[in-house]
């Protein structure tokens, strides 16, 4: 299995903890860019490529930005991270991303792999850079030193089967958000229809590398409680073992019009989950905090 | 200073109970004896905030922490106490539950109940993991509300046993402030399934901590050692007769640079704090008769293993203290230059306290200690800890401290804080916990942030407790304590919320 060290991804962001990208503690590795344009997105700078149009250069209080040949450039060791220049961007970047090689990143994942059980990719929308997370896997599995940790993605599931097929090999479970349950829905909150979603998740379910489905709360938004019946009949064809997680629709990083709409409560919450246990027989997982 | 309006306002004091005035009466009366003789320059250290002697009052005599050996007295009994040996598990808890209100300690209440699954696994007989169950669970509720005082501390572990598994379960289910609670991990003999039921417990209460097993058992003799208090690991049959710390940040201030400090500064207040602790353990050993005591004479304990604990604080200051005289842009916790002088400094401490004789010590010697902090520390941070409010994530803050963990043979107090959200997903907390301690972590402590029930240095309280304190009073002593952290170390506003402290204070009001 020849592994190409040298394949370069798009990072937007690397957390050395996490407890909720999967199970366990996770190094988490947030790649740039997504196909979606959701309302509702919590993340919306990791949605699109870097044009270099300079605009937040002077946006930057201490100077971590400047323009060299046409080029935007980061220099993290004067960055305060107070995502000024991610406010005025006009493109729904980020100057911040940095390139990592598979080779850069599995020298971080060996430093910190006594603390993890194991790794996640996600976004923006991972599966865009398919050929750099592949190579990464592979990395993975293939050193004697981190080969016991488990392989995550976090995935709208806008991949094709094709797609599917190549990670299959790699992965150990996948995490997927299913938006809304009529294709209208989901195209007006995604920009995307749902087939593709769906589609993506029967398939992990078959090949028995589905780890959870995420449902996203947003009260008067979306219908998945308005479909309950219909939804609950889908989700309880999934094996047992995979986590049905309720998100709720919560303010934080969200730009635009879905600012104006309701956060998700507590108790609407509740109202929700609960319908959705009556049905499908069993637990699903809901947020510990509510803004 | 004594006076009979301070004694008056303590017995008129509307939040205490009598039996907490009397402590504090008798604190009181102590202290109104002149301080132990010690020369001038130690004076001026104590003044002038650079030494402390933690409250332990002028004239000292009871030794800080005492570790009876336990087993030895359920397989002996006590002719003192009129006790025969015990012979079934009700005899055992019985002859337990008379023996701690035996055991004196800094706050009057003892600090070490024992490793208590060695000392009972033999009198489980033929019960059942019902009745046993239902024994210790009542046990634990007696010494909750009869002992309430969260410096009290149950060890357990590192191999797998009905008791060390039932006390876990108890533990979670009863979520108590007291007793406080250390697992013993041996990577070699825990199986990785405890180890997961104590990280679970942790998510659910904040309990146990957990030691490193053959780090510790590595520092003493085959005797043992005992977790107590705030993570202060002490020789088995003996303890702690003082504990003095350094203010690490004040000693920086008076250097000229790094090489000053460490070469000539640091030694010159090395040797001050061991004349004070020379003065304070020679009256104990000498004059307070406190070894004569039944304790003694029945070899529960043993005069010669009770050392000093050298502790120190402000670490996090002092290296930025120093960095500054450096001009150099760097902060403890974040970058490697900081870290680095942190850990020469663990370093060079170790080093002197391995080379000076003590007249009462553990083989002749003092045991360095990471002190957590009192209620009454201002802007100086306990210990070797990053500072609140800056610390990183908890595997870099791990990483950054780790080379510290193997100077502290009598413990470190080093409490790392995990957002709540590791509630839902126990076995990150088992992940961390693994991690920290192949990293050659002494001891894992970890707080969760929004448990009710948190860490306050080593022990525990109830965050409304705390908010109803002012008001009412508490039935707990050491949520005095916590009251008084909160207000002066700004602990509530701690992303997830810890403070330390180490003591008891004198009365407050
Ligand atoms: S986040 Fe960093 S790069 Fe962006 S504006 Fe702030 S300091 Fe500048
Ligand atoms: S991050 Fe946004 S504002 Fe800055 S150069 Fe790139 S596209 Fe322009």
């Amino acid at each position: 299995m020849p592994i190409n060290f040298d394949k370069k991804g798009i990072v937007s962001k690397i957390l050395t903890f996490s407890c909720v990208d999967g199970p366990g503690n996770r190094l988490v590795i947030f790649l740039q860019g997504c196909n979606y344009d959701c309302i509702t997105c919590h993340n919306p700078h990791t949605i699109n490529h870097c044009d270099d149009c300079g605009d937040c250069v002077v946006s930057c209080p201490t100077e971590a930005l400047s323009l060299k040949i046409n080029k935007v450039t980061w220099d993290e060791s004067r960055c305060t991270g107070c995502d000024k220049c991610i406010e005025v961007c006009p493109n729904k970047s980020n100057p911040k991303t940095t390139i990592y090689s598979v080779r850069q990143l599995i020298e971080l994942i060996t430093k910190h792999h006594h603390f993890l059980n194991g790794i996640t990719v996600s976004g923006g929308e991972a599966t865009l850079q398919l050929g750099f997370v592949l190579e990464l896997f592979k990395a993975v599995k293939a050193s004697k030193e981190l080969a016991q940790l488990s392989c995550f993605i976090d995935s709208n599931g806008s991949l094709s089967e094709t797609g599917w097929y190549k990670l299959l090999p790699y992965i150990d479970g996948a995490m997927i958000d299913l938006k809304a349950w009529q294709d209208a829905t989901h195209l007006w909150l995604t920009a995307r229809g749902n087939h593709r979603v769906i589609q993506s998740i029967n398939l992990l379910a078959l090949s028995d590398k589905l780890h959870e489905v995420r449902l996203l709360y947003i009260p008067d938004k979306t219908d998945l409680l308005s479909e309950i019946d219909a939804v609950s009949k889908y989700l309880s064809m999934l094996p047992q073992q995979v986590n049905i997680r309720l998100n709720a629709f919560q303010h934080h990083g969200v730009i635009g019009d879905a600012l104006m709409w309701d956060k998700c409560s507590e108790e609407q919450m509740q109202q929700f989950s609960s319908e959705l246990t009556k049905r499908l027989g069993r637990e699903v997982l809901v947020p510990s905090i509510y803004t | 200073m004594m006076s009979q309006a301070r004694l008056y306002s303590i017995i008129t004091d509307s939040n205490l109970s009598a039996k907490q005035k009397s402590h504090y009466l008798a604190l009181e009366a102590e202290a109104s004896l002149p301080y132990l003789a010690i020369d001038e320059k130690a004076q001026q250290a104590i003044d002038a905030g650079i030494l402390c002697d933690m409250f332990e009052g002028h004239a000292p005599f009871k030794p800080r922490y005492v570790l009876p050996d336990y087993a030895k007295f359920l397989s002996q009994g006590s002719q003192y106490l009129e006790l025969d040996a015990a012979t079934n598990f009700d005899e055992a808890l019985n002859l337990l539950t008379i023996l701690y209100h035996h055991v004196p300690s800094v706050t009057s209440i003892p600090v070490y109940l024992g490793q208590l699954d060695t000392v009972l696994m033999p009198y489980i007989g033929d019960l059942n993991e019902q009745q046993i169950y239902q024994k210790i669970k009542l046990f634990w509720i007696m010494l909750d509300r009869t002992l309430p005082d969260a410096f009290m501390h149950v060890n357990i572990g590192p191999t797998d046993n009905i008791i060390c598994r039932t006390i876990l379960r108890v533990d979670a289910e009863l979520k108590q402030i007291a007793p406080n609670l250390t697992f013993m991990y041996d990577v070699q003999v825990t199986p990785d399934d405890l180890l997961r039921q104590a990280t679970d417990n942790i998510c659910v209460c904040s309990k146990p901590h957990i030691a490193n097993y053959p780090i510790h058992a590595e520092t003493f003799d085959h005797t043992g050692f005992g977790i107590v208090s705030c993570y202060n690991s002490l020789p088995l049959a003996g303890g702690a007769n003082t504990l003095v710390r350094m203010n690490l940040k004040e000693i920086a201030k008076k250097a000229q640079s790094k090489a000053d400090f460490i070469e000539t500064v640091l030694p010159e207040y090395c040797a001050i704090m061991f004349d004070l602790i020379d003065a304070r353990s020679c009256f104990l050993h000498e004059e307070s008769n406190f070894f004569k005591g039944f304790l003694t004479t029945e070899g529960l304990i043993d005069e010669s293993r009770f050392a000093p604990m050298f502790g120190i604080y402000g670490m996090a200051e002092a290296v930025n203290v120093l960095m500054e005289k450096e001009n150099i842009n760097a902060q403890y916790g974040h970058d490697d230059i900081s870290n680095q002088l942190g850990h020469a400094i663990s370093k060079k401490l170790a080093e002197i306290v391995a080379a000076t004789d003590v007249k009462y010590g553990y083989k002749g010697k003092a045991l360095l200690h990471a002190q957590g902090g009192i209620s009454l520390d201002k802007d100086v941070t306990p210990g070797v800890r990053i500072p609140y409010g800056t610390e990183p994530d908890p595997v870099t803050y791990v990483q950054a401290n780790a080379p510290h963990h193997q100077y502290y043979s009598s413990g470190i107090s080093d409490i790392l804080t995990i957002d709540e959200t590791v509630k839902t997903n126990p076995l990150a907390m088992f992940n961390l916990a693994k991690g920290t301690l192949q990293l050659g972590y002494r001891e894992f402590t970890a707080n969760v942030a929004s448990n009710d029930l948190v860490r306050v240095t080593g022990y525990m309280v109830k965050l409304s407790d705390i908010a109803t304190f002012d008001a009412q009073g508490s039935r707990t002593n050491t949520t005095f304590l916590g009251a008084e952290a909160a207000k002066n170390t700004g602990i509530l506003d701690r992303k997830p919320r810890v403070a330390a402290l180490e003591t008891t204070p004198s009365y407050a009001n």
